[in-house]
């Protein structure tokens, strides 16, 4: 039963061709695979912009255009935290030293 | 994998633990008392017990898993209509594999099988789509089961029938809007939840908005997360910030995915196909232009109702007044290979999930203390 659930979980693959055939269909890359994707929910018309485009893929359509800006952004602001955690270890630590 | 792996880094999954530490200190929680977190989504209870993260939580926070799992909240007398419907010697029944388990007062879709019915096990709707075409003798029913994430996914396989004009195609509506089971979850009145970890792939259709009522009328924190560790690990932190900064709004931690206003083109799809009678203020029902491929119009199963078995506490687990291995038949009477209640079937089920990672962990550290007796009377 592998991969057949209604559990909402997508998983991302990038758009790397259109379908010649249906219009609505286009070829998408998941860890180095090509699988079919649907594409009537991500893209209403000009479907040859999607190229190239990371989505997140459930049950076989594309729900959602990945923001890799807003990606690159969380994990900024993760890098930002660790960075003022280890500055807070640091300080700490020489005032022990004192 | 793209997307993925950033977001399991472990030494940023530390920082954050040790950031949650900190500031968990500061709330008005205790041990005893602890800030109660629903994470809403089935996905999300799964990657609690995969990646252990409930462990890894200070001790004033908890979580409660809650009743985003559509097949655990499927009642059973749905699933005895399933089976009545995929026994027409005609019909191809196709489901998604985690429904085929579902224990109904008949029996499961996998015992249904076992009878001579022809059912299967799809990935997509448009695999059913697929076998309408290839057998136009036969009457292709499609088990449609899910929140707000898998319903644009119906909307527009039933757009594609429409067009293509297949008549052996229909479908067995069991989607379930999200807010309305909130709602009722909220009103119950011994239920209590702090705060909340809403669905982030149920938000990338509906966007943030209807989410603020449980702020405005419940007082309730919310933010929607992303399905990695460190997803989780932040938007807890995003909530007990919000505990500790006296603030009580909806925030998105799953930006890249979630959109403020979500995914238009899927709202309008489904718009276009749900109607407004509603089952049991969240079930949702075709519309008039959409009636003609309602199976339950074409093959007239019995209304089923069937009332939940007392011996099991489902509904607690659902609503966090119980932990799955509380009730009396986990692990004994209800395991996944024979599930007595629904909760145990999906991966995503609270008791499933409860089973799978923490059931061996039990045994072991029961066996391991026992290997210890022998050996202390060894000596």
């Amino acid at each position: 039963m592998a991969g057949a659930t209604t559990m909402c979980i997508g998983i991302p693959g990038q758009i790397v061709a259109l379908h010649e055939q249906q219009p609505g269909n286009a070829w998408a890359e998941v860890c180095g695979l090509r699988r079919e994707v649907n594409i009537a929910l991500v893209c209403e018309d000009k479907p040859e912009a999607l190229i190239g485009c990371w989505v997140l893929i459930h049950v076989g359509f594309a729900l959602s255009r990945l923001d890799e800006q807003e990606a690159l952004e969380t994990l900024a602001a993760l890098h930002a935290m660790e960075e003022v955690e280890a500055d807070v270890a640091l300080f700490l630590r020489a005032g022990e030293g004192r | 994998m793209r997307f993925v792996d950033e977001f399991r880094d472990p030494q940023l999954a530390k920082t954050l633990i040790e950031r949650l530490h900190q500031r968990a200190a500061l709330l008005p929680y205790t041990a005893k008392k602890p800030m109660q977190i629903m994470e809403v989504c089935g996905g999300h209870t799964h990657a609690i017990f995969k990646f252990g993260l409930d462990k890894l939580l200070p001790e004033q926070l908890e979580f409660i898993h809650g009743p985003g799992c559509p097949v655990c909240v499927l009642p059973m007398g749905r699933i005895d209509a399933c089976c009545e419907i995929a026994a027409h010697p005609e019909v191809i029944f196709c489901t998604f594999g985690d429904a085929l388990r579902v224990p109904g007062k008949q029996g499961s879709l996998i015992q249904a099988r076992e009878r001579g019915a022809d059912i299967r096990v799809v990935y997509s709707p448009l695999d059913a789509l697929k076998l309408a075409r290839d057998n136009p003798a036969r009457q292709v029913v499609f088990f449609a089961l899910g929140f707000e994430t898998t319903m644009p996914v119906t909307a527009v396989t039933l757009q594609q029938v429409r067009r293509e004009g297949l008549t052996n195609f229909s479908v067995f509506c069991q989607h379930i809007s999200l807010m309305p089971t909130l709602r009722s979850l909220l009103s119950q009145e011994d239920v209590r939840i702090d705060a909340f970890l809403a669905p982030g792939h149920v938000s990338m259709i509906t966007g943030i908005t209807p989410y603020h009522f449980i702020n405005e009328e419940f007082g309730k924190p919310l933010v929607i997360s992303g399905f990695e560790p460190l997803d989780m690990l932040q938007s807890v932190l995003m909530l007990v910030d919000q505990v500790c900064d006296s603030c009580c709004k909806t925030e998105n931690q799953y930006r890249r995915v979630v959109p403020v206003e979500g995914n238009l083109l899927a709202q309008k799809a489904i718009n276009e196909w749900r109607g407004l009678g509603l089952i049991e203020e969240s079930g949702i029902s075709l519309t008039k232009a959409y009636q003609c491929f309602d199976a339950e119009r074409r093959f007239s199963p019995q209304a089923q109702s069937v009332a939940d078995d007392p011996r099991s506490r489902c509904g607690e687990v659902l609503t966090g007044r119980c932990k799955p291995h509380e009730c009396p038949l986990f692990g004994s009477g209800c395991t996944p290979h024979n599930a007595f209640g629904a909760l145990m079937v999906s991966s995503e089920g609270a008791c499933a999930a409860w089973y799978q990672y923490r059931h061996q962990e039990a045994a072991i550290a029961e066996s391991t203390s026992s290997q210890q007796k022998v050996s202390q009377d060894e000596c």
